[in-house]
């Protein structure tokens, strides 16, 4: 029967067993009878107009069945792909939202843009058939990063889209910033760029379609965090299938990080197609593909300005960015680099003023929307670099300066300047924390010793603070969200007691099927093993809206934590009528429901029992059966934080960074298995360490072709790259969630990149090297060591 | 991947006779080059004509002033040979550097030299040591065999059945690894002989090269001093994503001084 293993144990991953196995089932593992294969054909061109496509070779090819190209698209009168929110400029005048066709119409905009699609009995003819497409280019210049799309004279993406410029979004009191600049009596400045990255899943994007006659409805397979939300968009809104016609399955997936949480235009084209061919149809990325069609991340160009008054006392922050949106509005690309990034200037600082500009700029690439941390780690590099460079501007010391301006733990609940109000927290704790566990203090000893091997040593600070748990509904739909951000989940208690729980979150490798089950078992005091969780089909699922921006805990943990609420009360029901006792007598632990005062119980088998058999039971008043659900919006974001220190040795011969120590204290709120938490926390804090010191989309500025579109010349942070990390968490509880957790699937992306390149800096300060971008590749360090305005001593 | 016929000969001449019978017919060895450039459909010969069941193309053989490997020889087990590690030790560490361990167990001597990558390793470690590469046709010195990217002077139907090398009195080879391939960024390989030292650079170019100013003043003095000031010209180099020019040409001095570091502290055989 097993035990109950509840909050805080570190039980082994249910899921494990399959993956570990090679029994997952993911999309590409589906077969359907008579399923066809289908191949698009992707613009090779970063911006042309389509002058023509010429099918009659393929269409005449062997095994071929349909060639499907934007003008089928449009002839059907489909929509085009949604963009889930509506951001606003300062005067309140909408963002410029152009159309984003499923299949190019009239022209492409980025070197992977959808163009056809090549349906065959098998790939191998597809691919074939795809090669026999002639389509008829007219090249036009392209414009591939920000700064050059707003000059005047850029290539233009859209008519209507002057400049280029989606969006002048603004946060913040301009005047009152201008007014603390004033009285400054230093102010900091820098100017960086956030590296453009690719997600790359270890499980490309794939997908299956069917359409079935005889009851009208479709299916599809989907490597999807969010099937209700693809649901939703797609069925409604691109290609008008009523909800209760269209399932959409994301089966086991594998790995997402954000670029399986957006409705791709390849689901909406080969759903609608297997209608058209009749027959089901699958279609799996190639690593390659998915280089030029995954939605990007990051991408930003900044200035900030920081002003301190002679203690070191910040007094306002100004921030300018422009920010890459790629050639269309992917689903929640305006709302990354503006609303999951201004309201995190404020840090875990007192800083009282702060104003941020940014501009949303299309380019001719690959969309950008959401990456693991998603504009807050954006924001964490610009606060905890600029903190870094006023320090040493000033001759403060850096951890002593964060200190003078971090929110004490007693100011909480804390309004900041920018629209959000942590609920609770200490930096300072986990600055301790931090280092103590970082060994800080003997720094100086592992430098020198560095030294005597013709090394550089640095250690790079970051206190970082997030909002996750995406998000309170009605704070998001003023600040343009066109759908709600709650979860919801039903926890079905079988009449043996086992309990299946249906959640609309999607677990694709962050342990849900565990932590949530423990839970569970803590709350209804079932054992653990008889515990499953289902999620990832709109058939058997209610509703929800998916796993992404550190929610599934925060949010849908406390819709299951609420549904199962709802079970207890209804099992006191029963159990006062067997019991013929007051329902208010009723106490339930441990899986037992008892009469106060008295050894009567019944356990949790036999009131599920009496549930299912009523034939002792209040049917006067009470409903047969054992099953609740509860939807859960917060009130609040969770503000997850931290304060990370990386430590890095420096070959200056060869430019090479290699990071020697990490150390991550975080407060994470409640721990419900700290196991999955560290793992989350290594996997994080590796991506960040893979954009601080690996990690970059490379486009080239004339062709707009995508130049690291490979794993040959994108660099994947590698285990051979990590030291092991030390990782520890020092929580205060949140106090709005029902269980006080506060989600930790993205502090890892967002406390590190900062501490990496602020350790980067530290080893190079002696000649003078005051910001390194990101990545810091050996070449680039190489050249600021050959740059140095203070030489080196020679060798 | 397109459709291709598929031959398993037993005897080389029938190997030959198989790759000259339908142009652009090609020959597989360990598969890591070629079934990816058949995945992505860069290439579509009509027939690959396996070398696996070959017989004599595998192994390490000791003649005293040279060591033999036979084409079919895997990286591993060039990397594990107790010959070469003995008589060679720097070509055993350059094998032990290539890839992965899935790679180094399917990736053979002779498809790497055929192939010619211009990051590969191998190339840097038989020029560096004035290999013999040796044909079912005939002999070609390393200095003649390698005619930049991806060319080589084998002619259509030629295949490679084994490499010859000299013993060095020391060897080195250095490896600066690029990021994301870990294929050779810059690899220096250096190997002294009785009669002078030779210096084999991969990686920095369009193909390997010798670089004979720091051959001469290592045969002068072998040691990293003698060359820490050698500069090579940026000219032929590559500049690309991962590194420009002249780092490249920088790491080629880098490189090579720990070449030679490598190749001094290690303890010669012989
Ligand atoms: C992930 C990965 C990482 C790699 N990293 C490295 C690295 O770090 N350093 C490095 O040097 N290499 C690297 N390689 C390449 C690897 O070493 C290959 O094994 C090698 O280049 C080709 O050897 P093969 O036996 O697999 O040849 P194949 O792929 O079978 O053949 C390659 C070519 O050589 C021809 N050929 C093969 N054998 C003969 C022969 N006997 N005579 C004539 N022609 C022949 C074939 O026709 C073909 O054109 C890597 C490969 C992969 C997939």
């Amino acid at each position: 029967m097993g035990d109950v293993i509840g909050i805080g144990a570190a039980p082994k991953r249910k899921e494990d067993q399959r993956f570990l196995t090679g029994r997952g089932n993911y999309v590409s593992d589906i077969k359907r009878a008579g399923m066809t294969a289908g191949v698009f054909i992707r613009s090779p061109h970063a911006h042309a107009v389509l002058r023509g496509i010429d099918k009659s070779a393929a269409l005449a090819a062997p095994g071929v069945i349909a060639v499907l190209t934007g003008d089928d698209v449009a002839a059907d009168g489909l929509g085009s792909l949604p963009c889930g929110w509506g951001i606003s400029d300062a005067k309140g005048v909408p963002m410029k939202e152009p159309p984003f066709p499923m299949l190019a119409q009239g022209k492409v905009r980025f070197v992977g843009d959808l163009v056809a699609f090549v349906v065959a009995e098998t790939v191998e003819q597809a691919n074939v058939a795809a090669e026999l497409v002639e389509v008829d280019y007219e090249v036009l210049s392209s414009v591939v990063g920000v700064l050059d799309a707003v000059r005047p004279g850029a290539p233009q993406l859209f008519d209507d889209v002057p400049s280029n410029i989606c969006c002048d979004w603004e946060l913040g009191d301009k005047a009152a910033v201008e007014t603390a600049f004033q009285k400054a009596a230093h102010v900091a400045k820098l100017s960086l760029t956030n590296n453009r990255l690719i997600g790359n899943p270890m499980e490309p994007r794939a997908a299956i379609a069917e359409y079935e006659p005889g009851t009208d409805r479709y299916t599809l397979w989907s490597t999807s965090q969010f099937p209700h939300v693809v649901r939703f968009l797609m069925g409604a809104l691109v290609l008008k299938i009523p909800q209760h016609k269209l399932r959409v399955v994301a089966p086991d997936v594998g790995g997402g990080f954000g670029v399986k949480q957006f409705h791709y235009g390849e689901e909406a084209v080969i759903t609608w197609a297997a209608k058209r061919v009749m027959r089901p149809i699958k279609w799996v990325a190639s690593r390659s593909e998915g280089y030029v069609s995954d939605r990007h991340g990051r991408d930003h160009v900044t200035e900030a300005e920081l002003a301190l008054d002679e203690n070191g006392k910040f007094l306002a922050l100004r921030v300018k960015t422009l920010a890459n949106m790629g050639g269309y509005l992917s689903t929640f690309g305006p709302n990354i680099p503006t609303n999951l990034y201004g309201p995190l200037l404020g840090g875990v600082y007192t800083t009282p003023a702060i104003y941020c500009n940014v501009k949303v700029v299309f380019t001719n690439t690959v969309p950008v929307d959401a990456y693991r941390g998603a504009g807050r780690p954006e924001a964490t590099f610009v606060v905890e670099r600029i903190v870094d460079v006023a320090a040493s501007e000033m001759g403060i010391d850096r951890v002593e300066l964060r200190r003078r301006n971090m929110i004490p733990k007693e100011a909480y609940p804390y309004q900041t300047p920018v629209l959000v109000q942590y609920d609770s927290g200490d930096p300072v704790g986990c600055l301790d924390g931090a280092l103590v566990a970082g060994d800080v203090k003997n720094f100086g000893a592992r430098k020198a010793a560095s030294e005597r091997k013709g090394k550089f040593r640095g250690l790079g600070f970051s206190t970082y603070v997030e909002a996750c748990g995406l998000a309170p509904s009605r704070f998001a739909g003023r600040l343009g969200a066109r759908g709600g951000l709650y979860e919801s989940a039903t926890v079905r208690v079988h009449p043996a007691g086992q309990v299946t729980v249906l959640i609309g979150t999607h677990n694709h490798g962050q342990g849900h099927e565990t932590t949530f089950a423990q839970i569970v078992s803590d709350k209804l005091g079932v054992p653990f093993d008889n515990v499953d969780i289902v999620f990832g089909d709109t058939d058997r699922v209610q509703f929800g809206m998916g796993t992404y921006g550190s929610r599934s805990l925060v949010v849908g943990g406390a819709a299951l934590s609420k549904a199962a609420d709802k079970v207890i009360v209804k099992g006191k029901k029963i159990a006062a009528h067997l019991l013929e006792a007051s329902e208010q007598d009723i106490q339930f632990e441990a899986g037992k429901f008892s009469v106060a005062g008295t050894d009567r119980i019944k356990t949790f088998e036999e009131i599920a029992g009496a549930a299912y058999v009523p034939h002792d039971y209040p049917l006067e008043v009470l409903e047969p059966g054992l099953e609740e659900q509860a939807y859960y919006d917060p009130v609040n974001f969770t503000y997850p934080g931290g304060c990370h220190i990386a430590e890095v040795e420096i070959d200056p011969e060869t430019g090479t960074v290699t990071l020697v120590n990490y150390t991550a204290v975080d407060d994470v709120g409640t721990v419900i298995n700290p196991m999955i938490v560290e793992g989350q926390l290594h996997g994080g804090i590796v991506q960040g360490v893979g954009q601080a010191l690996y990690e970059n989309a490379v486009y080239d500025e004339t062709s707009g072709q995508l130049v690291s579109g490979s794993l040959m010349d994108y660099c994947m942070p590698r285990a051979d790259h990590m030291p092991m990390m030390k990782v520890e968490t020092h929580s205060t509880l949140c106090t709005h969630t029902p269980m006080g957790v506060k989600g930790c699937g993205e502090v890892g992306t967002i406390g590190s990149p900062a501490a990496v390149i602020n350790a980067v800096v530290d080893a190079l300060s002696h000649l003078g090297v005051t910001h390194v971008d990101m990545p810091a590749t050996p070449n680039r360090i190489w050249r600021l060591i050959q740059n140095a305005s203070v030489p080196i001593a020679a060798e | 991947m397109k459709a291709f016929a598929y031959h398993q000969p037993g005897q080389i001449p029938e190997a030959a006779k198989l790759l000259a019978a339908e142009p652009d017919s090609k020959l597989v060895a360990g598969g890591m080059t070629l079934i990816p450039t058949l995945k992505q459909r860069l290439a579509s010969p009509p027939a690959l004509i396996d070398l696996s069941k070959l017989p004599g193309l595998k192994g390490c053989t000791d003649n005293d002033a040279t060591i033999t490997i036979g084409a079919m020889t895997t990286h591993a087990e060039v990397a594990k040979s107790s010959l070469v590690r003995a008589r060679i030790p720097a070509l055993a560490a350059l094998a032990s550097q290539i890839g992965d361990p899935s790679v180094r167990n399917r990736g053979t001597i002779c498809g790497s030299v055929a192939n010619n990558d211009p990051a590969a390793d191998y190339p840097a470690g038989v020029l560096g040591l004035a290999a013999t590469i040796i044909t079912n046709e005939r002999e070609i010195a390393a200095d003649n065999f390698f005619r930049g990217l991806f060319e080589t002077a084998l002619k259509p139907g030629e295949i490679i059945t084994a490499v010859r090398f000299p013993v060095p009195l020391l060897a080195g080879y250095a490896k600066f690894k690029a990021p994301a391939s870990r294929y050779a960024l810059v690899g220096v390989f250096v190997a002294k002989f009785r009669d002078g030292v030779r210096v084999a650079v991969t990686g920095a170019g369009p193909g390997v090269f010798r670089v004979p100013p720091m051959e001469h003043a290592l045969s002068q003095g072998f040691d990293p001093a003698s060359i820490a000031a050698i500069r090579i010209d940026t000219d032929n180099l590559t500049s690309d994503i991962h590194a420009e020019a002249d780092y490249r040409a920088h790491l080629v001095t880098v490189m090579a001084k720990r070449a030679v570091q490598a190749a001094l502290s290690e303890r010669p055989a012989s």
